[in-house]
């Protein structure tokens, strides 16, 4: 019924305003038409042919090939169409625009990137295919130019793109980059971006940036709220906002004027310091166990020598340099496999330290039993002498020896702490090759008679043990063990040939310290020093921390002359 | 009765007349016989003679703590640099204005870092008998608190060897470092004169020369004599049998406290002739590795004789400069090898050597 009526309204309105409706409707249209016309006007022949519609039918080719049109505004519509396909290539492209290696061959047209090959060494790749190029002088090519506008639309192009990755690192790279100056624009991604991220760290993460952007906001309660978030952050950033927050300007007036938002604030950063505190003693309790555990695995071949043969092997140091060779000869072998040849040195140190320990106990420190003094100088001797064949060797300079990529980078718990993973590694190896010798003493016949020997000699022989097999043998382990530790030394230090003697005062230190003939008191020696020299770094510096502890020693020394588990009975007297 | 005794004691009466001939003769020869003839000593080798007698001098304490006392002392070398230092401090503020900086108080390097005045320590250092009590004092007062604190405890053998080791490894760390105030990684160097002599003629390194000569004799003269006192006696005793010596009454730690410090002060004194002679002290002179050199030396030429000591001295450090000058890479084998040859083959050295063969023929 309505409808009818306002069907019947229609031929009711009189022709000249029928007539004007019609004008105006056609007016409408063609204005829309025009506007329509004046929208596409842009995007014209060049990136007409990259319209979003068309990209589907256009080859990856003419996409990259559309980014060296001149005309700065037309360029950005072609990177953005770029970034709109999902092409493997696609970052590569836009990340070599973005550093300026992104070029145009003048005599073809042809749109490459420059790529570093090695540290000085550039190569020319096709930029859509990744195929190389032969070799062209500077003059030949020109640069792809940006401006700052296109710059920063680029960066967020790149962030975006990454952000998609499938990496978890790619996409936390991305969120830092982008949120060093985030624009609303950023922000709006990120946001969106925030919805569908499934790993917590990246979540954290964005979870920060949005706190720092709220505490802008003019809203008391957002304020107070991202101060929650914060508080909870244990990151450099969180802390730097925190310490911002209580400060004054020139006039005495709080950067934040809200009462309740700046006590809080205060609060938080107070605890947050706090923590940092303890990551910090975290930290260096960690680098000190580490340190100590170089010091134990280079003391405990020589607790073992020294413990129960009474002989002071002053080659200790230099069998160790034998173990960091072995590594890099291994390396030299197995070149594509670090990190095999590294584990393949372990034995193999063990047995060319193991031999040559042997060799020495055979062709010299048994003609000087029951003269200790003697054996020093002899051994030293012995130490020259590695040093001299392998800086004949292998010259005397150091020798790189690679890191295997698990040993390499670290494990970051937050801004303010972290772990390496070599130091970690050497950590754990240290206590199983304490944990191993301790076995092999403790249930080997080897580990009796050495037990046995070390406890009474004459007895030990009456009873039918061949002591100087024994010996022989005890000193193969202990050298064969300063082998092993010199794999771990060349992980953290330069392999060279005064690498003995870097770490001979310390190791004797540490035997001295711990107590002879005692393991548990080598471990034990060993981590109390270098938790100590870690310690005393932050206020001394790392050589007057070093000072302190050799004077340490030295005053405990007349303390206690026999370490702090000195043997008891009758042993101690022999 | 007599003739015995100069019969028992030759070796050391030739070494006594060839020390006296060195410390007379190679001056008069620099000075009398033209350049070109056969009996001329160069400048340079009348510095590295004077070189090999402060060496001598180094063995010679080594020998009468490691000789007569049995302590293993692998610090020696530390109080050998203490002295130098001593001896480098007093030649540096000699300088005065003359430096690269032309401060006429403070030496180079301390303006190189800022410092605006002298550190307390290096105060009276601009004065000469200052100096060389400090020469005697400085290692002598370590010495003295080292040794009061090892030797009342009873730390003996590897033990002491090694804390003396850790003594002498730390003093190099410490004088590594710029802010102790001692010229760091360089040291002390570019030294102008000697009471108002220049050093770089040839009659001050003549002179030097024959300080040196002269103290080594009488360090010599005076070890034996103390060897022949009832404190040496007593010292020579402990070094055999401590706790029986420890038993019969004599307090060992203070014996012991007496030769440490002597052996310290002449190792000192050997220090303080050796700088203006070479014209540099830096902190490696303190490298745990100088120390057990100069054990070989003593080792070399046959512990507990003292002339042997000076033997084992000159011989090595002979034997040092020929080779690093033709073969650099064989020193280090040598040295190496002499160490086992020596205490596995020659236990008492050149001397034990040559007195087995005497023994034999008599």
């Amino acid at each position: 019924m309505i409808r009818f009526n306002t069907l019947l309204l229609i031929p009711r309105v009189p022709p000249v305003p029928r007539l004007c409706c019609w004008v105006l409707c056609c007016f409408n249209l063609s204005i829309s038409l025009v506007l329509a016309e004046f929208v596409e006007q842009p995007t014209s022949p060049a990136s007409e042919m990259v319209r979003v519609e068309d990209v589907a039918t256009l080859s990856f080719y003419e996409l990259v090939d559309a980014v060296k049109i001149r005309s700065l505004s037309k360029r950005g519509k072609a990177m953005d169409t770029l970034a709109g396909t999902d092409h493997p290539r696609t970052l590569t492209v836009l990340q070599a625009l973005l550093d300026n290696r992104l070029l145009e061959l003048r005599e073809s047209g042809l749109v490459v990137i420059l790529e570093k090959a090695s540290a000085d060494n550039y190569q020319i790749v096709e930029a859509h295919s990744g195929d190389a190029q032969p070799d062209i002088s500077r003059s030949e090519a020109k640069n792809i130019k940006l401006n700052n506008r296109l710059r920063s639309q680029l960066r967020v192009m790149i962030g975006r793109l990454q952000l998609a990755s499938d990496d978890v690192t790619i996409r936390l790279e991305a969120i830092k980059a982008m949120t060093k100056k985030p624009d609303a624009h950023t922000l709006e991604t990120l946001r969106a971006h925030a919805e569908i991220e499934p790993d917590m760290r990246i979540q954290d993460e964005l979870k920060l940036v949005f706190a720092l952007q709220d505490m802008d906001s003019k809203d008391q309660a957002a304020r107070l709220a991202a101060l929650d978030v914060l508080a909870a952050q244990d990151s450099q950033e969180a802390l730097n906002k925190l310490q911002a927050i209580s400060k004054q300007d020139s006039e005495g007036n709080f950067l934040e004027s809200d009462e309740q938002v700046r006590q809080k604030a205060r609060k938080a950063q107070l605890q947050m310091e706090a923590r940092v505190e303890v990551y910090a003693m975290v930290e260096t309790v960690f680098f000190g166990l580490s340190l100590g555990a170089v010091l134990v695995l280079a003391a405990i071949g020589l607790a073992i020598t020294f413990g129960v043969m009474g002989v002071i092997n002053m080659a200790h140091g230099e069998l160790m340099m034998l173990g960091a060779y072995t590594t890099y000869v291994m390396q030299q072998i197995l070149p594509e496999h670090t990190g095999l040849a590294v584990l393949l040195a372990i034995p193999a140190a063990f047995m060319i330290s193991g031999a040559v320990g042997i060799g020495i106990e055979r062709g010299i420190i048994r003609f000087l039993y029951g003269r200790p003094l003697e054996t020093l100088l002899a051994t030293f001797g012995v130490s020259l002498f590695l040093q001299q064949t392998v800086r004949s060797i292998f010259s005397p300079l150091n020798r790189s020896v690679s890191t295997p990529d698990w040993m390499s980078g670290s494990y970051a718990v937050n801004d303010f702490l972290s772990f390496t993973w070599n130091r970690f590694y050497i950590l754990v190896f240290a206590l199983l090759v304490f944990a191993m010798l301790l076995q092999i003493l403790k249930r080997t016949r080897l580990g009796l008679e050495v037990r046995s020997v070390a406890q009474n000699r004459i007895m030990a022989k009456a009873m039918g043990i061949p002591t100087e097999r024994v010996d022989a043998m005890t000193f193969g382990l202990g050298s064969g063990i300063a082998g092993v530790a010199g794999v771990a030394l060349s992980q953290i230090t330069n392999v060279g040939p005064n690498l003995g003697q870097a770490y001979i005062v310390d190791s004797f230190m540490v035997v001295v310290f711990g107590g002879v003939g005692n393991l548990w008191g080598t471990l034990l020696a060993g981590f109390s020093l270098g938790i100590a020299n870690k310690v005393l770094e932050p206020f001394a510096g790392a050589v007057l921390a070093k000072i302190l502890v050799l004077i340490f020693i030295i005053l405990f020394i007349q303390k206690r002359p026999r370490g702090l588990f000195p043997q008891k009975g009758r042993a101690a007297e022999a | 009765m007599i003739l015995n005794y100069f019969k028992k004691d030759m070796e050391n009466r030739i070494v006594l007349s060839v020390l006296l001939a060195i410390t007379l003769l190679i001056p008069l020869c620099n000075l009398i016989f033209p350049p070109d003839s056969p009996l001329y000593f160069s400048a340079y080798s009348v510095s590295l003679i004077g070189k090999y007698l402060c060496f001598a001098l180094l063995a010679l304490s080594l020998d009468l703590v490691w000789g007569y006392c049995g302590i293993l002392a692998l610090g020696q070398g530390a109080f050998f640099a203490l002295g130098g230092y001593a001896m480098g401090m007093y030649l540096m503020r000699q300088i005065g204005s003359r430096g690269v900086y032309g401060d006429p108080l403070l030496p180079d390097f301390m303006v190189f870092l800022n410092w605006k005045e002298l550190p307390w320590f290096w105060q009276g250092f601009d004065s000469f008998p200052f100096a060389m009590v400090m020469v005697l004092l400085a290692p002598g007062i370590l010495a003295l608190v080292f040794g009061w604190l090892a030797f009342r405890s009873r730390v003996t053998g590897v033990y002491l060897s090694i804390i003396t080791q850790a003594l002498t490894y730390a003093l190099m760390l410490a004088f590594f470092r710029n802010e102790m105030g001692f010229g760091g990684n360089n040291g002390l160097t570019d030294f102008k004169d000697i009471l108002g002599f220049n050093l770089q003629t040839d009659a001050v390194r003549t002179v030097l020369l024959m300080c040196s000569g002269l103290a080594l004799l009488g360090a010599l003269l005076g070890c034996q004599w103390i060897a022949r006192t009832r404190l040496g006696r007593v010292v020579s005793a402990l070094r055999d049998q401590e706790s029986r010596v420890r038993f019969i009454g004599y307090r060992v730690e203070m014996y012991k406290l007496w030769i440490f410090v002597l052996s310290a002060m002449l190792a000192g004194v050997a220090g303080a002739l050796y700088v203006p002679q070479v014209g540099i002290i830096n902190p490696s002179e303190f490298a745990p590795l100088n120390s057990l050199e100069i054990v070989v030396w003593v080792a070399i030429g046959g512990r507990g004789t003292l002339f042997g000591a000076i033997i084992g001295a000159v011989l090595v450090n002979y034997m040092k400069t020929v080779l690093t000058g033709l073969l650099p890479e064989i020193w280090l084998f040598t040295l190496g090898a002499v160490f086992i040859l020596v205490t596995v083959f020659m236990p008492d050295g050149l001397v034990g050597l040559w007195r087995k063969r005497q023994e034999l023929h008599a």
